[in-house]
């Protein structure tokens, strides 16, 4: 919706929205970082909140507004309360600690997340080197084609779906009763 | 908008995540890796997504949902290994180990 707006505002709507992606990008990639570097577990859990909204900010900016206000509720609003429910219940030390790392495995693992990323990286650089995205001018949102695609084309896997949190829910409750 | 700038920021929070899969020994972080793992797939099928119509982002939304579920039952699962062995260090679960 908002790029939408934004693009028939301005003829020429990658310039905005490139700022945007790179200011989210910084952000994110640096948040992740310290996500997986921090000493600290509930400044690790506020860190994936920057990580996951920049998540929905990309989403808007590929125009997808449903999905980004999903992401918002459901990872924000729920999943980062839960693992920090989990952060509480597990005692986890609140303040600085320094045996959050594995220091043994660390090279090692640095070395495979470096090697995966180049890897990565040159496929994607080789394979779709200067793909333009295809944007429409449409202002409408795309929420109706959603959710009749949902309840036309994807009615069985949705249906699995539910039947999948029922399953989780159960699960949950069965594994962390007191008994 | 180039499509490979989302694939490679989505390339850059997979191998992020990968790094704390490996290097982190308390059993939420290692979740909360996990989910940035899945939210770089899905960066991925969104962005994929916008040359096949609508059904990347359904399928995004599928993996939200699954997603939620794993999270569910992963705390619950070490809710109960904390209360089993008082601590949620997975460099400790080496039962299996013989």
């Amino acid at each position: 919706m908002i790029a939408s707006i934004v693009a028939q505002a301005s003829p020429s709507f990658s310039l905005p929205a490139n700022i945007c992606f790179g200011i989210t990008a910084a952000v994110m990639i640096g948040s992740a970082i310290k996500v997986v570097t921090t000493k600290n577990v509930v400044h690790a859990a506020l860190y994936l909140v920057m990580v996951l909204a920049g998540v929905g900010v990309n989403y808007l900016l590929l125009q997808a507004e449903f999905l980004a206000l999903t992401q918002f509720l459901v990872y924000i609003g729920a999943i980062v309360v839960l693992f920090l429910f989990g952060v509480m219940l597990t005692k986890a030390p609140l303040g600085r600690s320094e045996d959050l790392d594995n220091l043994r495995q660390r090279p090692l693992a640095l070395l495979v997340s470096l090697i995966l990323l180049g890897v990565l990286a040159g496929t994607l650089l080789d394979s779709f080197g200067d793909d333009k995205l295809p944007f429409r001018l449409s202002p409408e949102g795309n929420t109706q084609a959603i959710s009749d695609s949902i309840f036309s084309t994807y009615l069985i896997p949705f249906e699995v779906v539910s039947v999948l949190l029922l399953a989780a829910l159960i699960g949950a409750i069965v594994l962390a009763r007191k008994d | 908008m180039l499509l490979n700038q989302f694939l490679l920021l989505s390339a850059a929070l997979f191998c992020i995540g990968v790094y704390g899969v490996l290097v982190r020994r308390n059993g939420v972080l290692v979740l909360m890796s996990i989910e940035m793992i899945l939210n770089a797939v899905n960066i991925n099928l969104v962005a994929f997504g916008t040359f096949h119509g609508i059904a990347g982002q359904v399928f995004a939304l599928f993996v939200i949902a699954v997603a939620a579920a794993e999270v569910g039952v992963g705390l619950a699962i070490i809710l109960l290994i904390y209360r089993n062995s008082r601590s949620i260090d997975i460099d400790q679960l080496d039962e299996l180990k013989g």
